[in-house]
């Protein structure tokens, strides 16, 4: 009798599932943990933590069904990464959302991430790796009314750490593809667009008269015919001073930026130049002026470079101001020409140059001097606007880049560039007796098919420099086999440094395994202390010494 | 009594489980390279594979990625019928700079731009590269994290398993 209750029920029940199926949703998700022992070494000033091991992990689960999402982060630091700022402690869910979509409205609660253009006046976003999510807690809506029109406006907090900042976001959006919003058919394509954001905190700054609701806007174009592309954006931010007791840190300028480029390609060419100028343009969610808080975007106008000893000096924006230009030209030599042999060769060739603002003078009156300066400034005492186009600018950072890629033969690929950099030490690490750091750096990378799914690698790079830290050298041998397994060997050696106790050998030991969608490294080895960039954002991390285990999988 | 209840719930659990394996695309927008919005489940390839592989054009691996299959693509499609959509996390720092590239690159895939990461994090891609396997539901059947010299093979495989099914 049990017995047929049973199978009656189980039917049952397989129906309703199999039929609910359909409806059940789905749920997926993926999950990161980076995990670092750190040992004391005194010759490069790492470390030991108090805990012998710090542990970072993340938790994604996001769920759908339909027009319907939700999902949640939960995020583990126990304790955070040397490299994480002290304020990540603990665990939490700081990121929940809950998001629907109905008759072209898209309605967003709890958090979200969130970009304006090209970020000038707002960006909303996280990068795991360096620690950075600036989420936005509040409500989103984005609706398009007529095709070709995009409508996008919202309202939050922005998060820094486990808490948020004290300003209120507002922000709105409007985008219009003119082609598909007038219905006419064109070989050129105008896609116009408008944002506005506006921050309110409240003045409780007993000394001077602060503005609680500052605004800043940008509009941009961008106009595209069959190779051609241009793109442009500009931005103004009205004043906001930090709200300091002192005078003299109450800047009372309007900020600008203004970005501009025009690319041209076809198949195997492609040129792309590219400028913008800077001026006090730092946005924070709040008045108080730390990293952290920052809630817009100046694209680095610079190569994202992966090679250790090109990125060993990278640039960084200058939001208080900067000229910037750059050209990138792409090209492939033919397949079966004198230079490109049997299968092309490719060529990629990168400039950039970036300077200070035109300089002038302030009179600080808390000091009783004149001081330099080099962007807007304006108080009861000064109003000085650099001039568009500066004659005594100072320069930052220029890199001059070469890189050749040739495929040999069915086994042999190399990769050879050469670079010549400067690098404004004082300036861009805010220091004061280095000066300009003058680089030579040329690398080789060769990888060799053994057999099948077996490939070994060799990378070989040199740094040719006085100032700074002197030369480098640097080796690295990989051996991959293809799908599962990863092991390196690399070396960076600080030859040329003019403190003879800090020429000193920097070595990594890494191995991975992978398997579906789980990824498990080790690593052990000395990192030196430095400027670490991923994803476009750099930030100084301290030297370490240690293993360090990373689990990477997703479902 | 005991033992329906563990029936019941082992075929709930079961059912669950393969309504967990057949993963579709998150409805999330990404921009053409022509500055249009269109909306990630749009895509279409008349019922054959489709591979999305997200890269940037400052990731190495997942240029070699998508390089060493830019060299075997034509068989690829004739073999198959499948279709490659790389899907570029680049920001406004280098967003601008994707369509020299992929043209100059000789490229032959669709190309989109997601400059927020929002498919990207919509899809559980913490670090490119990241390819994931469609089958002709659309429906994600496989994925592979990073990439190394030779790992295109593997990805040949599974694509094949799914033309052969």
């Amino acid at each position: 009798m049990i017995k047929k209750i049973s199978l009656t029920l189980t039917t049952a029940c397989l129906t309703i599932i199999c039929f609910a199926q359909d409806n059940i949703g789905e749920f997926h998700g993926d999950f990161d943990l980076n995990m670092q022992s750190y040992q004391e070494d005194e010759l490069i000033g790492a470390k030991a933590a108090d805990e012998m091991i710090l542990n970072n992990a993340y938790l994604n689960i996001n769920y759908t069904k339909g027009n319907f999402a939700a999902g949640l982060r939960y995020e583990s630091y126990l304790n955070a990464l040397l490299d994480f700022d002290d304020d990540y402690k603990g665990n939490g869910i700081p990121f929940r959302y809950a998001t629907y979509t109905i008759d072209g409205l898209e309605v967003t609660a709890g958090n979200y991430y969130e970009q304006i253009g090209s970020g000038l006046i707002f960006r909303s976003y996280e990068n795991k790796g360096l620690g950075v999510d600036n989420a936005m807690d509040g409500v989103r809506l984005k609706y398009s009314p007529a095709k070709g029109v995009y409508l996008k406006t919202f309202i939050g907090k922005s998060r820094t750490y486990f808490t948020y900042a004290d300003g209120i976001i507002r922000g709105a959006d409007a985008e219009v593809n003119l082609n598909e919003a007038l219905n006419f058919e064109s070989k050129t394509r105008v896609i116009i667009g408008q944002g506005l954001v506006s921050r309110f905190q409240l003045d409780i700054n007993p000394k001077f008269k602060l503005p609680q609701n500052v605004a800043a806007y940008s509009s941009r174009l961008n106009i595209i015919n069959g190779g051609w592309n241009y793109s442009g954006e500009y931005a103004i931010k009205l004043n906001d001073p930090i709200g300091s007791l002192t005078a003299e840190e109450n800047n009372y300028a309007n900020g600008s930026a203004l970005m501009s480029n025009l690319a041209y390609s076809q198949r195997g060419f492609g040129i792309i130049a590219e400028m913008h100028r800077i001026d006090h343009m730092e946005f924070r969610s709040e008045r108080a002026q730390e990293k952290q808080y920052i809630i817009n975007y100046i694209p680095t106008l610079t190569k994202q470079h992966t090679y250790t000893l090109l990125a060993l000096s990278p640039c960084a924006t200058q939001p208080e101001g900067e000229f910037g230009t750059q050209v990138d030209i792409f090209y492939k030599i033919k397949k079966g020409s004198f230079l490109g042999g049997k299968y092309g060769t490719k060529i990629t060739f990168n400039f950039s140059n970036i300077r200070s603002l035109e300089k002038g003078i302030k009179y600080d009156i808390d000091k009783n001097e004149v001081v330099e300066i080099s962007n807007s400034f304006k108080n009861d005492y000064n109003d000085f606007t650099p001039k568009f186009f500066s004659k005594n600018g100072e320069l930052f950072f220029r890199d001059i880049n070469l890189e050749i890629y040739k495929k040999i033969n069915k086994k042999v690929k190399a990769t050879g560039i050469l670079a010549k950099q400067s690098y404004n030490k004082d300036v861009l690490e805010g220091k004061t007796t280095y000066g300009t750091v003058e680089s030579t750096i040329a690398i080789a990378d060769i990888s060799y098919k053994i057999k099948k799914g077996h490939t070994v690698r060799i990378e070989l790079q040199e740094l040719l420099a006085d100032g700074g830290e002197g030369s480098w050298s640097m080796g690295l041998i990989e051996y991959t086999i293809s799908p599962h397994w990863f092991f390196a060997v690399q070396d960076m050696y600080n030859w040329g440094n003019h403190d003879v106790k800090k020429q000193l050998h920097y070595v990594n030991i890494n191995c991975g395994f992978l398997s579906g969608s789980n990824r498990f490294s080790i690593g052990y080895g000395k990192k030196r202390a430095g400027i670490f960039c991923v994803g476009g954002v750099c930030k100084e991390v301290p030297s370490s010494n240690g293993f360090s285990l990373t689990i990477s999988s997703s479902f | 009594m005991r033992k329906l209840f563990l029936t019941i719930t082992a075929i709930a659990l079961f059912s669950t489980l393969s309504v967990a394996q057949s993963r579709t695309l998150p409805s999330v927008d990404v921009k053409t390279l022509d500055g249009e919005n269109i909306n990630i489940t749009a895509i279409e390839n008349d019922g054959n594979p489709i591979v999305i592989s997200f890269w940037a054009t400052w990731c190495k691996p997942c240029k070699k990625e998508l390089n060493n299959i830019s060299e075997v693509y034509e068989d690829w499609q004739d073999e198959t019928g499948v279709k490659v959509i790389a899907i570029s996390i680049d920001n406004s720092r280098s967003m601008a700079k994707v369509s020299p590239y992929v043209n100059a690159s000789d490229w032959d895939y669709e190309v989109y731009l997601d400059p927020n990461g929002d498919l990207k994090r919509a899809m559980g891609v913490s670090t490119v590269p990241h390819t994931f396997l469609l089958n002709a539901k659309k429906e994600i059947v496989w994925q592979h994290k990073g990439y190394v010299d030779g790992d295109e093979d593997e990805l040949l495989e599974q694509i094949e398993k799914i033309v052969k099914k």
